[in-house]
C-alpha cells in the first residue's frame, strides 16, 4: 500500500525582493513594500510530503528521524535565522517564496533518499502558501 | 465532480513494536515509540469523499449519513482505545499513522454508498500527517 506522509517544520528568515535588472522605480512598482531596502522577515512553515510503500515490518513509509535529520541539516540549518539575500542560493536569484521552494525541493531531492519526495509546500504567511513538486510545467 | 471533507477527532494510545525484531532493533527503529507501556495522541481525521451533486438535494453526500458512518466505523472503535490491544487491524500490524490511515480507509470504503472515498488524512500531531488514496 502506498501512502503519503507530510511533516511540518518552521523557520524564520529575512529577505528583500529586489531585481538588479530593474530600475529602482520598477522594483518599487513590482515588489511594493517587499522592496524596502532594509528587508523584512517571515516565519515560514515548510511541509515536506514523501510517498512510498508502507514497509510491512515497520509500518512506515520512511523513518521520521531520518527525514527530520535531513530537513534540519540541509534546510533549517541553512535558512533558519538568516538573511536569504546573503545565502549563496540567492546570489543571483530573488528570494521570493517561489524561488525558495524550488531551492528547497532540489536540496531535499539530493539529500533525502529514504522515500520519494512528492512535493514541498511553503507558507510565507498564514495568507499565502506555495507548492512545488518538481518539473517545469 | 465535487470533493467534500469532514473532520473529526479521536484520542487513542499505541506503541510500536515488531516481535520479529530484537529489543535493540525495536528501540533503534521505533525510538521512544517502542515503550511497551504505550503513549497517546489526539488524532485528527479528515475524510474526503467525491461525487456528483444530486440535483434534487444539492448534496454530494448526506453529511448526517457520513457522520454516522464515521462515528460507528471509526470513533466508536478507536476513540479512547488502545490501538494495539483493542482494534483488530493492529493485532498483527504496527499502528503507525500510515497503517492507521489504511485501516480507516478499509473501514469506510465498504460502507460508503453514494459518494466515493477520495482521501483519508490522519494527523497524529499538528506537524505530522499521512494521506492515503487507496493506492496499492
Amino acid at each position: 500500500m502506498k501512502a503519503h506522509l507530510t511533516r511540518r517544520y518552521m523557520f524564520s528568515a529575512s529577505h528583500r525582493l529586489h531585481c538588479d535588472g530593474l530600475s529602482a522605480a520598477e522594483n518599487r512598482d513590482v515588489y511594493g513594500k517587499c522592496n524596502n531596502p532594509h528587508g523584512h522577515g517571515h516565519n515560514y512553515a515548510l511541509e515536506v510530503t514523501v510517498s512510498g510503500q508502507v514497509d510491512a515490518k515497520t509500518g512506515m513509509v520512511c523513518n521520521l528521524v531520518d527525514l527530520d535529520d535531513a530537513v534540519r541539516r540541509e534546510v533549517l540549518e541553512r535558512f533558519d535565522h538568516v538573511d536569504l539575500n546573503q545565502s549563496t542560493e540567492f546570489a543571483s536569484a530573488v528570494p521570493t517564496t517561489e524561488n525558495l521552494i524550488e531551492v528547497i525541493f532540489q536540496i531535499l531531492k539530493r539529500s533525502f533518499r529514504g522515500a520519494h519526495l512528492e512535493k514541498v509546500r511553503l507558507e510565507e504567511t498564514a495568507m499565502n502558501s506555495f507548492e512545488y513538486g518538481g518539473g517545469s510545467s | 465532480m465535487v470533493y467534500l471533507t469532514r473532520r473529526c477527532e479521536f484520542s487513542a494510545s499505541h506503541y510500536y513494536h515488531n516481535p520479529e525484531f530484537t529489543e535493540e532493533e525495536n528501540r533503534r527503529v521505533f525510538g521512544k515509540c517502542a515503550n511497551l507501556n504505550g503513549h497517546g495522541h489526539n488524532y485528527t481525521l479528515e475524510v474526503t469523499v467525491k461525487g456528483e451533486i444530486d440535483p434534487q438535494t444539492g448534496f454530494v453526500v448526506d453529511l448526517k449519513d457520513l457522520k454516522e458512518i464515521l462515528n460507528r466505523e471509526v470513533l466508536d472503535a478507536m476513540d479512547h482505545r488502545h490501538l494495539n490491544l483493542e482494534v483488530p487491524e493492529f493485532k498483527d500490524r504496527i499502528p503507525t499513522t500510515e497503517n492507521l490511515a489504511i485501516a480507516i480507509w478499509g473501514r469506510l470504503e465498504r460502507k460508503l454508498e453514494v459518494a466515493r472515498l477520495h482521501r483519508v488524512r490522519v494527523y497524529e500531531m499538528p506537524d505530522l500527517f499521512v494521506d492515503f488514496y487507496g493506492e496499492a
